[in-house]
């Protein structure tokens, strides 16, 4: 992983402009605007509501999930934890509570769910891989205990509505309010603060982050608590927005969230990428699949799209950062690279 | 991370070793649980009750050791319930198009298709160099995505299928069902391999400690590749025994098997983090995993209970493998340094 090396002679902004988030930026723009102007119905204002909407619960989740991937952890348990606050706040609703409780109930529920991973993952130092898919299974299970296969749906109209609801009837939802905030808190934090630079501290070399005097394993449980916290949300407005507490809400969702990470320029070894990419990469995401859905392609196929989409955002940065590799050597080289040597530095 | 079993402080005796045998800790569970779902309701040990066991065992063992092949290079692959979909799907259409065809052949074909599954796996996380999760993440919804694309909604059922192939699911040879013996002969060929042929121990070295064994003069990038290959057929075969078995396949057959088989394999001691593990703890792992769903049945607990009970089993398996990880390296630490 050597492509964070300027080559010297570059100004800086090029090279800025040349790395993967920058495009992934660029060619959302493209597609949006591609799709506005080509597939029917797609630029209107309603369908940017939906698409807006439709995006919501990702990129919610995908916020933490940055933080979490780029110190190199991560959290395959997201989806369950959506679906069981679903769930339990269906049972709530049912045993009578106010909706006004249910909701900061299930966001702390989703807290103390992503603490119960990053117990695992850090005091009892256990892969996060392996964890996150026995929480996968164990969330998912409980949300079915919890509340079967039925579903919850009578929540109280001013809430469903307002979740549905546009800012003065425009195409701007209105829970995007919330989400930019939050965008921007965790942007900051990520990229202004102690606390970022720990997070890629930690991501990039755990051990030279302890000497450093970083507490990756206080770090990293946080993360998990408030990736939990904000599933939690997620899950309360996936259930105000369709008006249905369902255990299976969600289902299969940490694909999108990963692979959206993923897209957006975040390594999956840790240590790298910016929270502008990772949006891009949700909004790239979700405009392509409504693109694709407007044009009658069924949602089985969307998932062809989906996962070659994150095989081809691991691939390609690591096929682009292998070429420069190549033509850096060549270039330092005599004009005849011998094909021996190459062979022999593949890591 | 985890230390291989075959490291461990070296056996006292074979009743020792036995004690000492990560797969022992399942070997108990199975036991307690099938003395108590018995003692609750005697129809649990019923012959067909026990065939409902072995046949649904069978099909989840030959997916369990092919990921246990996979895990010991400290790879891990995602994708065998939807290479099992595609598989089913495929070996049912050539069955529906060729009702004369042998059973061998439809298994031939069946290994074919997850073969190249694999390959594309095995392919993509060699040349690419990317984490075999990322990549069979995507192979999951990718294959799926063939899998529905194909069948479009679509469905083969038992009375398209040839009554020789439905007989192959249904029928035993001395009492062993058809299904049984073919996972037994995987999980043997397998086991024999793993445990004593040099490519088989291979792979161990590549889960143990990629590095050391590239410096070793270890084909690490063939050696993966093989391993995805032999997963994919495995998911494959998997495939043609599930259309054996219950003979309707739809696109969504097999969907979320994935989580099942990488529970068995972990639950029955194979390491997440490689280098650790057997094809006979990942089997018994498959056999728990199905004894538990068919205890609940039995036993007239909710069936939802089942997946918090796999998740659960999960965690427990890998503290465990972490304590034992922990107490071989202080045991380790304790003893002289030539170990």
């Amino acid at each position: 992983m050597s492509d964070a090396v300027v080559p010297r002679g570059r100004p800086a902004w090029l090279s800025r402009l040349a790395s993967w988030d920058a495009a992934v930026i660029l060619v959302t723009i493209v597609v949006l605007l591609v799709a506005s102007g080509v597939v029917d119905n797609f630029g209107t204002g309603r369908n940017y509501t939906f698409l807006l909407l439709d995006l919501l619960p990702i990129a919610l989740i995908a916020l933490p999930m940055t933080f979490i991937i780029v110190t190199g952890e991560i959290d395959l348990s997201v989806a369950s934890t959506l679906g069981l606050t679903s769930a339990v706040m269906g049972s709530l609703w049912n045993a009578g509570l106010t909706i006004e409780s249910i909701i900061p109930i299930s966001i702390v529920l989703g807290a103390i769910l992503g603490a119960v991973n990053g117990f695992f993952v850090t005091m009892l130092k256990l892969p996060s891989l392996a964890v996150t898919i026995g929480t996968m299974a164990l969330y998912r299970g409980l949300a079915f205990v919890v509340l079967g296969d039925g579903a919850v749906a009578d929540f109280p109209r001013a809430y469903t509505s307002w979740v549905t609801g546009t800012l003065g009837g425009g195409p701007i939802p209105n829970v995007l309010v919330p989400l930019a905030v939050l965008a921007v808190v965790f942007g900051v934090v990520l990229h202004a603060t102690p606390i970022g630079r720990a997070v890629f501290a930690a991501g990039a070399s755990e051990q030279a982050a302890r000497f450093a005097g970083v507490r990756t394993g206080r770090l990293k449980f946080w993360l998990y608590v408030v990736c939990g916290a904000m599933s939690g949300l997620a899950g309360v407005l996936w259930t105000l927005r369709y008006s249905s507490a369902r255990a299976d809400n969600g289902f299969g969702m940490e694909l999108a969230v990963v692979a959206a990470v993923l897209l957006g320029g975040v390594s999956i070894f840790g240590g790298k990428g910016t929270l502008p990419g990772v949006l891009a990469g949700v909004v790239l995401l979700a405009g392509l699949q409504n693109a694709l859905r407007l044009q009658d392609v069924s949602n089985e196929a969307l998932n062809i799209v989906t996962g070659v989409l994150l095989i081809v955002s691991v691939l390609l940065p690591n096929i682009v950062s292998s070429a420069r590799a190549a033509l850096r050597r060549r270039r330092r080289r005599s004009p005849s690279p011998d094909p021996g040597a190459l062979a022999g530095i593949e890591q | 991370m985890a230390v291989p079993r075959e490291l461990a402080p070296t056996r006292k005796s074979l009743l020792g070793g036995l004690f000492r045998a990560r797969e022992s800790g399942i070997v108990l569970a199975l036991v307690v649980l099938v003395a108590f779902t018995a003692t609750q309701n005697p129809r649990f040990l019923s012959g067909q009750s026990i065939r409902d066991i072995l046949l649904g065992t069978a099909i989840l063992a030959v997916l369990a050791v092919g990921q246990a092949v996979v895990m010991i290079t400290r790879n891990i692959d995602l994708s065998v319930g939807s290479v099992l979909g595609l598989s089913a799907f495929a070996v049912g259409t050539l069955l529906r198009g060729n009702p004369g065809l042998p059973v061998v052949v439809a298994l031939l074909a069946g290994l074919a298709v997850g073969a190249v599954c694999g390959l594309v796996n095995g392919a993509v996380v060699r040349f690419g160099q990317v984490p075999a999760l990322v990549v069979t993440l995507g192979t999951l919804y990718a294959f799926r995505g063939v899998s529905y694309f194909w069948a479009g909604g679509q469905q083969i059922n038992a009375d398209q299928l040839p009554g020789s192939f439905l007989g192959f699911g249904d029928s035993a040879v001395l009492g062993v069902p058809w299904l049984v013996l073919i996972a037994v002969v995987v999980m043997v060929v397998a086991g024999v391999v793993l445990r004593n042929y040099r490519g088989g121990r291979e792979l161990y070295a590549m889960g143990s400690s990629p590095q050391a064994a590239r410096l070793a003069g270890i084909k690490v990038g063939r050696n993966t590749t093989v391993a995805f290959l032999v997963s994919g057929a495995l998911a494959g075969l998997a495939g043609v025994l599930f259309a054996a078995r219950f003979g309707t396949v739809d696109a969504a057959a097999g969907t979320g098997y994935e989580l099942n088989v990488v529970a068995a394999a972990v639950v029955g001691g194979v390491a997440v983090f490689g280098g650790s593990g057997s094809v006979w703890g990942a089997s018994l792992g498959a056999l728990l995993l199905t004894v538990i769903g068919s205890a609940l049945a039995v036993l007239d607990i909710n069936q939802f209970w089942q997946q918090a009970i796999v998740g659960a089993l999960i965690l427990l398996a890998i503290g465990a493998d972490r304590l034992v990880a922990v107490r071989v390296a202080q045991a380790l630490k304790k003893k002289d340094s030539h170990v």
